[in-house]
């Protein structure tokens, strides 16, 4: 009998995810002894047509990380869905836009103009790139830019989702194993749209740092404090954003001192995870005098980039007024 | 999504979120008066302005609303104490990312009304509704193509505003 087969692709994404699949260390050989990788640009060899060639439903799963930048990040979308049982969005970008999807605050021509007029670009002629071009042997294409970036589901139907930025390595050998005993009859996968390899709960429920009563008088930055190692850091004024953030990475950056900065996405039942952390940073600040409060907010210098650091693309405004018409 | 026709004049769209116990009362007290106000806004009940989840205003801003009204009781007033202390702290936070968002901030009010004070009330909203349709329609979805999805859509219909609730598929 064949082994099921295994893809995983990378859309607009930083290859951070892939390093966290191979950092599963031994468990790679497990994936290796039960599936039949068929597609994997970063590891192996093979060309959208191979993909294209297969039967649709042929391939049992497929882990799929990145954005949807451009439209070649959409038909790669759109085939694997096509030819797959199990569609994951994998790792934050797919899941919620990530990093890439800051790019929703600005439109098209502001993310080209940073890119190709900075100082630190070589460009004296001021050129774009062209979507198509002329040559003596026919027309060269490269893909076209999508005005904002999308997340995976809303281009096409999403089995499950993985968050994390990347997802911690532990959940993804757990995963694997969960599928391996799914095909071999011996456990069952969660029903449909459940977020896997996470927790169910908040990063601050994984937090070992003594929690007080929150009254914030004035916000810092984690660069010019020292942060008590004890004491919830929230409390201490540093913007840390465990209270939205779901659990599963066993609140590795608070326990060493860094705040959370939401890798892990929306917790269970957060809407939009923007206006849940608004609601928890501005409920535990102590003051009722408008002024004072204005004065306090000061301390948070980028509150658009603070609580849509990994969910822009994945809330209810998706991005910026910057972008549209 | 039915849009304004473009021979008919911009009829902002405005959710209201009041509270049970002041704000509310004076919308109801406005009514029995018989005073008239801007019909432009829909009146959301909750039981506090401390209820107010600013997921509830991103929603509306996302859905088509043009402005977004938050009322409460007066500071010192609260049914609850101090929970429109709290509504306050997140009306200044939400404002400012709403800002970086590219959304006027004059699209956002934040209104005290007691129980007494329905002229206040009716008042305070014929003027919200004008400052809003200075600044014009916002149509968030539109501003992004077919790419909002999924989100129910409050539509203004023939210039007039409607009850009527699309799903745009």
């Amino acid at each position: 009998m064949s082994k099921p087969k295994f893809a995983m692709y990378w859309a607009a994404s930083c290859g951070g995810c892939e390093i966290a699949v191979l950092n599963i260390h031994e468990k790679i050989l497990d994936v290796d002894a039960n599936f039949e990788v068929v597609f994997w640009p970063v590891a192996m060899d093979a060309k959208y047509k191979d993909v294209e060639e297969m039967e649709d439903d042929s391939i049992t799963l497929c882990l799929f990380n990145g954005g949807m930048r451009n439209d070649e990040n959409e038909h790669v979308a759109k085939l694997l869905r096509r030819k797959s049982r199990i569609m994951v969005a994998f790792g934050s970008c797919a899941c919620e836009g990530c990093i890439p999807g800051l790019g929703n605050f600005s439109n098209i021509n502001q993310i080209l103009d940073t890119a190709f007029t900075t100082n630190s670009t070589d460009n004296p002629q001021n050129l774009r790139p062209k979507t198509s071009y002329d040559v003596p042997e026919g027309t060269l294409t490269i893909p076209t830019m999508n005005p904002m970036l999308k997340t995976l589901d809303q281009v096409v139907d999403v089995d499950y989702y993985m968050p994390g930025c990347p997802p911690e390595s532990h959940q993804i050998a757990a995963v694997v194993e969960l599928v391996i005993a799914a095909l071999q009859g011996t456990a069952q996968l969660p029903p449909k749209g459940a977020t896997i390899g996470a927790g169910n709960s908040t990063v601050c429920d994984e937090c070992t740092r003594k929690r007080n009563v929150k009254q914030i008088k004035e916000f810092t930055r984690i660069q010019f404090v020292t942060p008590d190692p004890e004491i919830c850091l929230l409390e201490q004024g540093i913007p840390c954003n465990g209270i939205a953030t779901r659990s599963g990475c066993n609140a590795r950056c608070p326990s060493v001192g860094a705040q959370c900065i939401g890798c892990y996405g929306p917790a269970e039942g957060v809407v939009d995870y923007g206006a849940r952390m608004i609601s928890a940073f501005a409920s535990v600040i102590d003051s009722e005098k408008p002024e004072e409060i204005d004065q306090i907010l000061d301390g948070l210098v980028d509150p658009a980039g603070q609580f849509y650091r990994f969910n822009l693309a994945g809330s209810l405004l998706r991005g910026g007024r910057s972008n549209g018409s | 999504m039915a849009d304004t026709p473009e021979n008919k004049p911009f009829e902002p769209v405005i959710i209201g979120f009041t509270c049970n116990w002041c704000s509310y009362r004076a919308a109801d007290m406005a009514g029995t008066a018989r005073m008239k106000y801007a019909p432009n806004v829909r009146l959301t009940r909750l039981m506090c302005s401390g209820r107010l989840d600013p997921t509830f205003v991103f929603k509306a801003f996302a859905g088509g609303a043009d402005g977004v009204l938050v009322s409460g009781c007066h500071p010192g007033d609260c049914h609850y104490i101090n929970q429109n202390y709290k509504a306050m702290r997140r009306f200044h936070l939400m404002k400012r990312v709403l800002v970086q968002m590219g959304i006027e901030p004059g699209r956002l009010k934040l209104l005290w009304a007691s129980a007494a004070e329905g002229a206040i009330f009716a008042r305070e909203i014929n003027k919200f509704v004008e400052e809003v349709r200075a600044l014009g329609p916002l149509h968030w979805n539109t501003n992004h193509g077919s790419q909002i999805a999924d989100h129910v859509l409050l539509s203004v219909v023939n210039g007039q505003p409607s009850d009527e609730m699309e799903v745009k598929a």
